[in-house]
């Protein structure tokens, strides 16, 4: 009869270990390979699984193998038909698959598909949210158990059962509990006593020993096995987690003057920022602002999905902003950052009362501002290098050579969001530190 | 064919299988195969597993337990590929080489499935493992999985200590020579300093009894200096006791730059290479034994009416899917089945030793007509690889019933020609050029540490013995030689010898080939 194991319910994911090693071998190339893949394709695409083709630098196994086009050899095949010896066949043309009889497609050429986490963590490497860690945070929210030592209260199911045991044996010990082997032994005596002849000495040995039997019976049942001084719980303090709050406001203009490819622009710079925050902070908040000559709160998808129209008065996000940092983000708690999207067109005067709000308020109270402006195509050859531009683009030079956590850019093409995005957000190693 | 008796008696119906159940059928099963077949058998320990378990277990090359490599996870995208898209299916059971014998069996399987599993692999796939003179030669089954425990332990530790990517170079390394990494034959074992001295006088009192003057008369020979090799270089070559073919096994023990740790690295990889190269070189026999005798007890069982007709049809359909062997024009044809040609072989063996023709007589004189066939496979079975195998027991015969044919292919000409066929002045041919295919000394280059001299530049020469002009395949043999080079530490080159002429072909050196 066979032994049985049954193997079903084992971890699955054996060879999770393998995987996550081949992935980091092969991660420049994987990583280019998405990157292309989201640069021609829809941003939002990147919140998906991907089929990557096998890699061909770094994960090819050489050895010493024969090669194919040398030499004579023989191959045996089943099944001839008409061959008589003496019979040509024509040799297949060079680079045809299953280039010979009976030849194996090489393993290498396949493609695999990653996963979204995979995805996600080769697409954002490198990038971080700058100076989360900046703001000294006073409030602390969560707790996590942590083992300290051993305690004599608690609750049953932390009873630490070694301990114990060490505490009761040395007790029993100390106490010198009688053994179970003693009184066995006694007892077996009275028993051979018992059953041999009865003679005076025998008798007053049987009862010598009864008396001892029933001494350290009685000594057994008043020193108790495990007693209630022996035991010992596992004692765990509440140790706290410093809360790293975060909230991100992200600012889009949806006013007429943004035609349909730059709303397109806008939200895909969003979406890949919001895919990052998601991937990158678990515990951040997000808020979402849309304006036009009004501005509003919205939840995501109506941010991204819903649409609207009418002038632009780009201060009124602004407002909007500090109105709910005042009442939900006191920023003494929070490290604040903001995003904004913008084709640069703003009412002629609001500039200046942007500028205002920016270094009057905002930018004291915000960790990171950053600023991306969406152009014409045909104007980022003019753009691009130059100082021009609209009259937003110039107010906000002014912040941002007033405050070193504003930053801005242009986007003029879909393939531009992503090299932006990464300059905006780019780690900067020990850049603020102190 | 008996006719089935009454269900009663039957082992199991319907398609739902239970422990006890699959223990009722290992214990008939196994009692026919001991008392029919007299085969000799591992105990077994059967493991119930899930599909996802057994992609796992193909990619960490079908062992329970592996240490992680990157080259196992590629293994696995692909194997999963495969399964995803249809493209393959995935094997019914798994069998290890160990004492116990561990079967893998899919829980998808229905208990038709299970049974013929059960014969297939617990005992045709253990009989071998067991008997096999080469698994017994080179393999040592009780204590694999032990070593497999802790090589995945040690490289763990070591991965932890040294660093992954210090750990991975080194197995790249290593399992770029995995081919080399190999003893090919058993070497005599080392002779004692006592032993060799007393060699030495029996050498000495020999040449004394047999001294001849005139042998001194003899005029010197005009090459005679230039034929005897330098003496220190035969020297070196004695204490590193070269040429080796080996090199896993050379780098671990002489290389100069290596820490502990990498070496034994370096022989983990070697002892796992060792312990496949057995299987590697008895497919066909190893297939063909566990075929025939899945197929011969699931007849008896039949015969026996233990299971039933639909269970009997299940089997049948399967095992006709296992030996399926398409012609070589065929667009499914994919190499020769193993299943099939060790299937046929061993049953053409039956044939022969039971009801032989005129022409089996001539062939297998000493087999033909025994009568005892259960013997003359087990003899098979124990003392043969494929190579032997086919070379010794293909018959005509099966020559035709396969139409095999020769493709003579030479590399610089235009087209294949036929060499042989299956006709009387083919079959000889044909027995030969398919056993020659089987023999893995032949069918991978040959490649050896001829010198090295450790005082001297320290670099390490390798040849490569070419057969059949066939050169090695250039990009692979580069990297691998910077592989080499990594272990060894310093220079390292590759001169391919013709085995026919002598001449050097090409030589290329590490040095040339840059990173």
């Amino acid at each position: 009869m066979p032994i049985f194991i049954d193997r079903r319910l084992n971890p699955k994911d054996k060879s999770l270990g393998n995987r996550q090693r081949f992935i980091r071998r092969a991660r420049n190339e994987l990583k280019r390979s998405i990157r292309e893949q989201v640069r021609s394709g829809k941003i939002a695409d990147v919140d998906a699984e991907h089929t990557v083709s096998m890699p061909a630098n770094g994960t090819s196994e050489p050895s010493f193998s024969d090669a194919r086009d040398s030499g004579q050899r023989r191959h045996v095949l089943p099944g001839n038909k008409r061959f008589v010896p003496g019979d040509r066949l024509p040799r297949p043309a060079p680079g045809m698959p299953r280039s010979g009889p009976g030849l194996k497609e090489m393993e290498d050429d396949f493609r695999f598909v990653l996963s979204r986490e995979e995805v996600l963590d080769l697409f954002f490497e490198d990038l971080e949210l700058p100076d989360l860690v900046k703001v000294n945070l006073k409030e602390i929210l969560a707790f996590k158990p942590r083992r300290a030592g051993f305690t004599a209260t608690g609750s049953p199911t932390s009873i630490n059962v070694g301990r114990t045991m060490r505490n009761s044996h040395g007790r029993r010990i100390a106490l010198k509990r009688p053994k179970p082997e003693d009184i066995e032994a006694i007892a077996r005596e009275i028993a051979t006593l018992e059953k041999s002849t009865p003679s005076v000495a025998a008798r007053e040995r049987i009862a010598a020993l009864k008396a001892e039997l029933d001494r350290l019976e009685r000594r057994r049942r008043l020193i108790a096995y495990v007693d209630p001084v022996d035991i010992r719980y596992n004692r765990f303090d509440a140790q706290p987690v410093p809360n790293a709050n975060a909230v991100m406001f992200c600012l889009m203009d949806v006013s007429g003057s943004m035609g349909e490819r730059e709303k397109d622009m806008a939200k895909r710079f969003f979406v890949l920022l919001h895919l990052f925050l998601k991937r990158r902070y678990d515990a951040t908040e997000i808020v979402f602002i849309r304006h036009t000559h009004q501005a509003q709160e919205v939840d995501e998808e109506t941010f991204f999905y819903s649409t609207q129209s009418g002038g632009t008065v780009v201060s009124t996000a602004l407002e909007e902003m500090r109105r709910i940092i005042g009442e939900r983000y006191p920023s003494s708690e929070w490290n604040i950052y903001a995003a904004q999207a913008s084709d640069g067109d703003n009412f002629a005067t609001d500039s200046e009362r942007c500028i205002a709000l920016l270094d009057g308020e905002i930018m004291r109270l915000c960790q990171y501002f950053a600023y991306v402006e969406i152009i014409d195509e045909r104007e980022s050859h003019i753009f691009g290098s130059t100082e021009n531009g609209t009259s937003l683009w110039h107010a906000y030079e002014a912040v941002s050579a007033q405050w070193p956590n504003f930053q801005m850019s242009r986007i003029a093409t879909p393939a531009d969001i992503y090299p932006v995005f990464r300059q905006l957000f780019t780690r900067q190693p020990d850049a603020h530190n102190g | 064919m008996t006719r089935p008796a009454a269900r009663s008696e039957l082992l199991f119906s319907g398609s739902d299988w239970d422990f006890r159940l699959l223990s009722q059928v290992y214990d008939a099963i196994e009692a026919i195969a001991v008392e029919d077949l007299h085969l000799d058998v591992y105990p077994v320990q059967m493991e119930i597993i899930s599909s996802e378990q057994m992609l796992d277990a193909y990619s960490s090359v079908g062992m329970p337990l592996m240490y992680r490599h990157w080259s196992f996870g590629k293994h696995f995208l692909h194997q999963e590929l495969l399964y995803r898209k249809g493209g393959r299916g995935l094997a019914y059971e798994l069998v290890i080489n160990s004492n116990p014998c561990i079967v893998y069996l899919m829980e998808e399987n229905t208990m038709a499935l299970q049974a013929l599993v059960t014969a297939h692999a617990a005992l045709g796939h253990n009989h071998f493992f067991k008997n096999n003179h080469l698994f017994r030669q080179w393999t040592d089954a009780s204590s694999i999985l032990s070593y497999l425990d802790f090589a995945k332990r040690y490289i763990a530790q070591c991965e932890e200590r040294h660093g992954l990517a210090e750990v991975e170079a080194i197995l790249d390394a290593a399992h770029a020579l995995m081919d080399q990494g190999v003893f090919r034959y058993h070497r005599p074992p080392k002779l004692t300093s006592e032993q060799r001295r007393e060699e030495i006088r029996e050498r000495l009192e020999y040449e004394e009894q047999s001294y001849n003057d005139l042998w001194r008369t003899l005029p010197a020979s005009k090459h005679g200096t230039n034929d005897e090799p330098d003496d220190s270089t035969t020297e070196r070559k004695e204490t590193l006791n070269l040429p080796e073919e080996n090199l896993l096994y050379f780098l671990e023990k002489n290389s100069l730059i290596l820490e502990p740790w990498q070496r034994e690295i370096l022989r983990i990889v070697r002892v796992i290479a060792q312990y496949f190269y057995p299987q590697r070189q008895t497919q066909v026999m190893n297939e063909g034994c566990a075929t025939f005798v899945h197929y011969t007890l699931m007849n008896t069982l039949f015969d026996r009416g233990m299971i039933g007709e639909g269970a009997m049809l299940e089997i049948l359909k399967n095992h006709s899917n296992v030996v399926f062997q398409p012609g070589f024009d065929d667009p499914r044809f994919s190499g020769i089945n193993p299943y099939a040609l060790g299937l046929d072989m061993m049953r053409d063996i039956q044939r022969i030793a039971t009801k032989p023709t005129t022409e089996d007589r001539d062939w297998f004189p000493d087999i033909a007509g025994s009568g005892d066939w259960r013997e003359v496979l087990l003899d098979a079975w124990a003392n043969h690889r494929d190579e032997s195998f086919i070379r010794q027991y293909l018959s005509p015969t099966l020559i035709r019933k396969w139409r095999f044919f020769v493709l003579a292919d030479t590399a610089d000409e235009p087209f294949y020609e036929v060499a042989s066929i299956h006709n009387e002045r083919g079959y000889e041919k044909v027995r030969s050029a398919l056993a020659d295919s089987y023999d893995i000394g032949a069918t991978r280059p040959n490649i050896q540490v001829v010198d090295v001299d450790l005082l001297g530049d320290r670099q390490l020469r390798l040849q490569h013995k070419i057969k059949d002009g066939i050169v090695l395949e250039e990009t692979g043999c580069d990297a691998t030689l910077r592989h080499v080079r990594k272990l060894w530490g310093y220079d390292v080159s590759l001169a391919g010898v013709d085995m026919d002429t002598g001449l050097t072909v090409y030589e290329r050196t590490a040095s040339q080939i840059g990173d």
